[in-house]
């Protein structure tokens, strides 16, 4: 009998700035641009601050700290790949910095999710080149 | 120059909505365009402009199999389902300016049996969408998550809306029960027959919180169609127009990342709404009906808050005790919409407000129907509407 073929979950294919951005990931660091000129963070990855047009900036590291700013427990997967992982949560995560990025839940259960629940970023290889960020609850 | 009143919809023209079509999109596409064109009172060879969704087929493959031998314009919005309603406005342009004279909208597809081949049958790939900056963002930062459908995208900004104001789940009810009644109506509607109330509502599964299966559109093949010319030139043909009062598209800030808006619910519509009442000098709460578009339930009720019908977290308010229901102040998607007739992205709903303003609605048709509004929403919340008048 054949081996059940196991289908990948979808990974970041990081072109330019995103792979700068997951670059840092790779070494255990969440940085975002921060403009170079007015100071401002920004996530996604631009070219250019919409603020006050400068494409100068800097990678600088977050505090790693924040808040649920919104969620979704999914329990239908829409990719085969994550249907053993059901019922499962995606956060949204608003960081001390202002940026807000998407992200999985580590550490609670998805049904005691709430928002502003606050949250502390770790990060988990998925293959060589390629670490995500996940979160998990953190003292208040 | 504003297009408000120089321009009107002359016909219109739907396929079968089915589940598994043997055809391909382009041969529904094909199909619609000529019960379009032939319900316009018109030949193919008088089309000379042409509208075509992302994907699917193009401009150029439409026209040759069409017979159009002069197309002097032609376009593609990408906006996923705002694009039928933007290119309503793109068409009200062309012809104010005279750069065409009949411009044709089509939008068809296999929504359903792309993602289910029959054995034996040519398989077709899903074909849709085509080059898009928010392919990117998927990819790269909310499919690695699980995130990699649109009930999980919107599902962000509906649950913070939900928690915030504290929306009960009876308000999504509301939306899923009046489209499913009125599709009982309407033999073109795939949810004819299979009727549904608060209890069976509130007891179906979850997909990803806060959208359960009936908060979910349908999936279909099939395909719809509609014909624009100037207002005065609609006048010399067999329908009553159904004129232009005024549209306008809207994208929301950033649009091609959800997490990092400002202001969460600021969503396309919120941008183009003002535009398009103002053009057509009425007011949201002159209209006698609202075709919105209803991929998930919870998306009509952030559409009704950014239309003006409501304020800011008083959706659940507005759509209480049948007031979106035919008999209501405000009937919502009398055909159906894309919970109960089909999805073929929001193009059912322009087709099904014409035939309101036409007095062509059947038992569907709300007494006295002089004014309606259509909305679009696609992709991360872009938006689109039209205000359209008899």
């Amino acid at each position: 009998m054949a081996e059940a073929v196991r289908i990948p979950k979808p990974t970041p294919q990081p072109e330019d700035l995103n792979a700068e951005f997951y670059g840092w990931c790779a070494k255990g660091e969440l940085r975002f641009q921060r403009c170079g000129d007015c100071r401002r963070w920004r996530h996604l990855p631009r070219v250019m601050c919409a603020a006050c047009g400068s494409t100068r900036w800097t990678w600088e590291g977050s505090s790693g700290r924040g808040v649920v700013f919104s969620f979704t427990v999914t329990h239908q997967a829409m990719h085969p790949a994550f249907a053993d992982d059901v019922p499962y949560a995606v956060v949204v995560v608003e960081l001390e910095e202002g940026v807000r990025l998407v992200s999985g839940l580590r550490g609670l259960a998805p049904e005691q999710l709430a928002l502003d629940l606050p949250v502390e970023v770790e990060f988990e290889p998925v293959s060589d080149e390629i670490a995500l960020p996940y979160f998990r609850p953190r003292p208040a | 120059m504003s297009f408000a009143e120089r321009t009107a919809i002359i016909g219109v023209g739907e396929t079968d909505y089915v589940r598994g079509s043997e055809q391909s999109p382009t041969e529904l596409m094909l199909e619609a365009s000529r019960l379009a064109v032939a319900d316009a009172g018109l030949q193919l060879t008088e089309i000379d402009g042409l509208i075509p969704p992302p994907g699917f087929s193009t401009a150029e493959e439409l026209a040759a199999n069409l017979g159009i031998e002069d197309l002097r314009y032609s376009t593609t919005h990408h906006q996923g389902g705002a694009s039928p309603t933007a290119s309503l406005q793109s068409a009200a342009m062309a012809l104010c300016h005279g750069t065409a004279k009949h411009v044709l909208l089509p939008l068809g597809w296999n929504g359903y049996s792309a993602l289910r081949p029959k054995p034996g049958t040519r398989r077709r790939g899903f074909g849709g969408g085509g080059a898009n900056a928010l392919l990117t963002t998927l990819r790269d930062y909310y499919a690695p998550y699980g995130a990699t459908a649109p009930v999980q995208w919107y599902a962000w900004i509906a649950m913070r809306h939900k928690q915030l104001y504290r929306i009960p789940d009876e308000a999504t009810g509301a939306v899923a029960i009046a489209c499913r009644k009125h599709a009982q109506h309407n033999p073109r509607a795939l949810m004819r027959g299979r009727p549904l109330d608060m209890e069976a509502y509130l007891a179906s599964r979850w997909i990803s919180t806060p959208f359960r299966l009936f908060d979910c559109c349908l999936e279909t093949d099939g395909a719809a169609a509609v014909v624009l010319t100037t207002s005065e030139r609609a006048r010399d043909l067999p329908h009553r127009p159904v004129v232009v009062m005024g549209g306008a598209e809207g994208h929301p800030y950033p649009a091609d990342d959800i997490p990092s808006r400002p202001d969460p619910f600021r969503i396309g519509l919120s941008f183009a709404a003002p535009k398009a009442f103002e053009m057509a000098g009425v007011q949201p709460h002159d209209v006698d009906f609202l075709c919105v578009y209803d991929c998930f339930t919870y998306v009509v009720l952030l559409q009704l808050e950014a239309l003006g019908m409501c304020k800011r977290g008083e959706a659940a308010d507005f759509v209480r005790d049948g007031a979106i229901e035919l008999g209501g102040r405000y009937p919502l998607n009398p055909h159906g919409g894309l919970l109960s007739q089909a999805h073929v992205w929001g193009m059912n709903h322009i087709v099904e407000a014409v035939r309101q303003l036409r007095g062509d609605a059947g038992p569907a048709q709300v007494e006295g129907a002089e004014l309606g509004v259509v909305t679009g929403w696609g992709d991360f919340g872009d938006g689109s509407l039209v205000v359209l008048r008899r």
